[in-house]
């Protein structure tokens, strides 16, 4: 790629919600005036010291931040290469990286007056954080999830029902996120007037990449504090995986101009690139889907094509519009993992650390496992443990005992 | 530049009644039956026709059009096919307007100059396009303008005073007015508050304006029309081509009539209609 470099890579996006080529609006016009009260909303809670204010007593209290900065001893030793820390994002109240967001997106539905708030989800961690904030803020909830997710994720079905969420499984298309995501797009036009869309990663049209970015970068930032604490300097290298992108850019748009820190993302490459995948970078190309311009997997023709994972979190065809830039720029390498490659990682890292990690985060372990030995031991690496295993285990249970697959 | 739709439109406007526009999917239920029916749609009233591009995610679209477009694409159905069909009707037909709606990544993929050079040479005339906003004009609207082919933007309830003159302002042809907040298929549109919206859009524009979205009944398209320059049905054709399929969702026999007498019907309910005062 011949890309200009730019001064900085943390100053997008441009006004328009640009970054490079990639982002953008591309909404039906029922959303648009909405689209553009919620930037105006969230440009002026951001300079309003008391939403901060707010946010940070929740985010201590409520969610249990910071989020500890852990040095995996064992899994260092077992790979005989680079120090190896994992950022404890498991450990958050509802078990993932994805409440920073839902925090942060709420309290903006609160200032804006909205009493309805719909949501997408692939896991269901999104979804727990969404139904979660909803509980405790007494709004009403609407979850949207594909019908192959509600089947596999089913834990985090009854927690959301639990906390007096509506679910509503998704049986069009390919029953999975996309799904999901285009049923919301749709409640969403239908009820513009009363509802708030809290989308849970780095898409959409803008302002969401941004917005979502901003809320997730305490994942970064502390992470710079806390290793600044512990080792004297900044990491090495960053590691995350990548379903639509949003834990990975909470770590590394903080770290995105220190030069010396190099970044890997993980996509989910199913049962190979050659087969059935969710690797965008790897296996797609730019298109417009969701709000959005950015890589997407799509045939000749600009149909999206049907993702696979084993991990129902990276199960989307399309990844957050500023990863496609970060890409093209050449700031990220972006690696994949396979379902078996991710599931041998959950395994080592469950045993070895006593930490059983979900399925989405061992895409980034299983990719730690092949960089790591290549590194000397002062070489500092830091990985996102975005989430916590307890919803997988059924599903990986079974599919240890050779039950299903 | 006047397209076929400035000249329908100026006819319409002469007889002194409004236009039935007939939304219907590209390639529905395969590309042979699916000319044949856009062939019986003028023959049957229609004034306009709409042809859907089939895409995967219609994310504004309601399950008879999300099925119409799946039915479409699992036959084989490309941006490519649909430029194709068109160029087949307008051997037998060049007065008809043709107005492809859909989705803009197809038509991204297959790249804008390039699709805008085929589209006008396969005798399509304009281009309504859910995903393109203004914000995003320079992506197809303005290039489409260039090319001689009118952009039909949606107006819908929530664009208000303020918004309404960025919305009209790359607009040619006539203007959609989306008669609900909502998708297709949904809600039925109320005439009153119709009525009501458009008289709205028409302070700040001289093009006709035609109403969609909600519109199932010949009553309906007779009570929006009065209202209107025009009332668009989709979804209630769609449910009848789809009701006149055969178990494995081929077309059957009776396929073409059933969306050629409904069509009928409509046009009948649009005809009663008196123009709608200037
Ligand atoms: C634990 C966990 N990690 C990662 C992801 C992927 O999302 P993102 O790429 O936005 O972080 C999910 C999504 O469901 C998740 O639950």
């Amino acid at each position: 790629m011949n890309i200009a470099k730019p001064n900085s890579y943390r100053s997008g996006p441009d006004e328009r919600g640009h970054f490079g080529i990639f982002g953008g609006r591309f909404v039906a016009e029922t959303l648009m005036p909405l689209i553009l009260d919620l930037e105006k909303a969230y440009t002026a809670a951001k300079a309003d010291p008391a939403f901060q204010a707010e946010m940070n007593g929740y985010l201590k209290n409520y969610v249990g931040r910071p989020s500890p900065l852990y040095f995996a001893e064992r899994l260092t030793e077992h790979l005989g290469g680079a120090k190896i820390y994992l950022k404890r994002e498991e450990l958050n109240h509802t078990g993932s990286h994805k409440v920073n967001n839902v925090l942060g997106q709420i309290m903006l539905a609160r200032r804006m007056g909205k009493k309805r708030i719909i949501a997408e989800t692939g896991a269901g961690q999104h979804g727990v954080a969404t139904a979660t904030l909803c509980a405790r803020f007494g709004l009403e909830c609407v979850v949207y999830m594909g019908a192959v997710d509600v089947e596999r994720q089913q834990p985090n079905v009854i927690r959301m029902e639990m906390l007096g969420a509506t679910v509503h499984p998704v049986r069009s298309g390919t029953r999975t996120l996309k799904d999901a995501m285009n049923e919301a797009l749709r409640d969403w036009v239908t009820n513009v007037h009363n509802t708030f869309y809290c989308i849970g990663t780095v898409a959409g049209p803008h302002p969401y990449p941004t917005l979502v970015r901003d809320f997730q970068s305490i994942i970064g930032n502390e992470t710079k504090v806390q290793m600044q604490e512990v080792e004297g300097r900044l990491p090495d290298s960053l590691v995350a995986c990548i379903g639509g992108g949003s834990n990975a850019m909470g770590l590394f748009h903080p770290f995105l101009d220190d030069s010396t820190v190099e970044i890997f993302g993980v996509e989910a490459a199913g049962h190979g690139l050659t087969q059935l995948h969710a690797a965008s970078i790897a296996g797609g190309r730019p298109g417009v889907l969701h709000g959005n311009r950015t890589y997407l997997l799509m045939d000749a023709d600009g149909q999206i094509q049907d993702a696979h994972s084993i991990s129902a979190g990276l199960d989307y065809p399309g990844i957050g519009p500023e990863h496609s830039w970060l890409h093209e720029i050449g700031r990220v390498n972006y690696l994949s993992a396979t379902d078996d490659e991710a599931l041998a990682a959950f395994q080592l890292l469950s045993k070895l650390e006593g930490i059983i990690p979900a399925l989405e985060p061992a895409h980034a372990i299983a990719k730690v496992m092949e960089l790591a030995p290549k590194r000397p031991r002062d070489h500092l690496m830091v990985v996102n443990l975005s989430g916590r295993g307890d919803k997988d285990v059924p599903q990986v249970g079974d599919i240890l005992k050779g039950k299903t697959k | 530049m006047t397209t076929r739709i400035d000249t329908r439109f100026a006819e319409l406007k002469k007889a002194g009644r409004s236009a039935f526009v007939t939304f219907v999917m590209a390639g529905d239920p395969d590309p042979a039956t699916s000319l044949e029916i856009i062939k019986a749609l003028p023959k049957s009233g229609a004034d306009v026709i709409e042809l859907g591009m089939p895409f995967t995610d219609p994310m504004a679209d309601g399950p008879s059009i999300q099925a119409a477009g799946l039915r479409a694409l699992k036959v084989g159905m490309t941006l490519r096919k649909t430029l194709d069909l068109v160029r087949d009707f307008r051997r037998d037909d060049n007065a008809t307007p043709i107005v492809l709606m859909g989705y803009y990544n197809p038509i991204y993929i297959y790249g804008v100059d390039k699709f805008l050079v085929d589209a006008k040479a396969a005798g399509i005339d304009g281009l309504i396009i859910v995903d393109l906003p203004p914000e995003e004009d320079d992506e197809l609207c303005l290039p489409a303008m260039k090319a001689g082919l009118n952009f039909i933007r949606l107006a819908t309830p929530t664009t208000d005073d303020k918004r309404l003159p960025a919305v009209l302002a790359n607009t040619s042809g006539f203007v959609y007015y989306v008669a609900i907040t909502g998708i297709t298929g949904a809600a039925a549109a109320d005439a009153t508050a119709v009525s009501g919206a458009v008289a709205r859009i028409k302070r700040h524009t001289k093009l006709p304006v035609c109403v969609g979205f909600g519109i199932r009944t010949p009553e309906n398209a007779q009570a929006i029309a009065s209202h209107a320059n025009g009332a668009v049905v989709g979804t209630a054709l769609i449910d009848a081509l789809k009701n006149s399929l055969d178990a494995g969702g081929r077309a059957t026999a009776k396929t073409v009539n059933a969306v050629a007498e409904l069509t009928a019907a409509l046009a009948q309910g649009v005809k009663g209609a008196k123009q709608a005062a200037e």
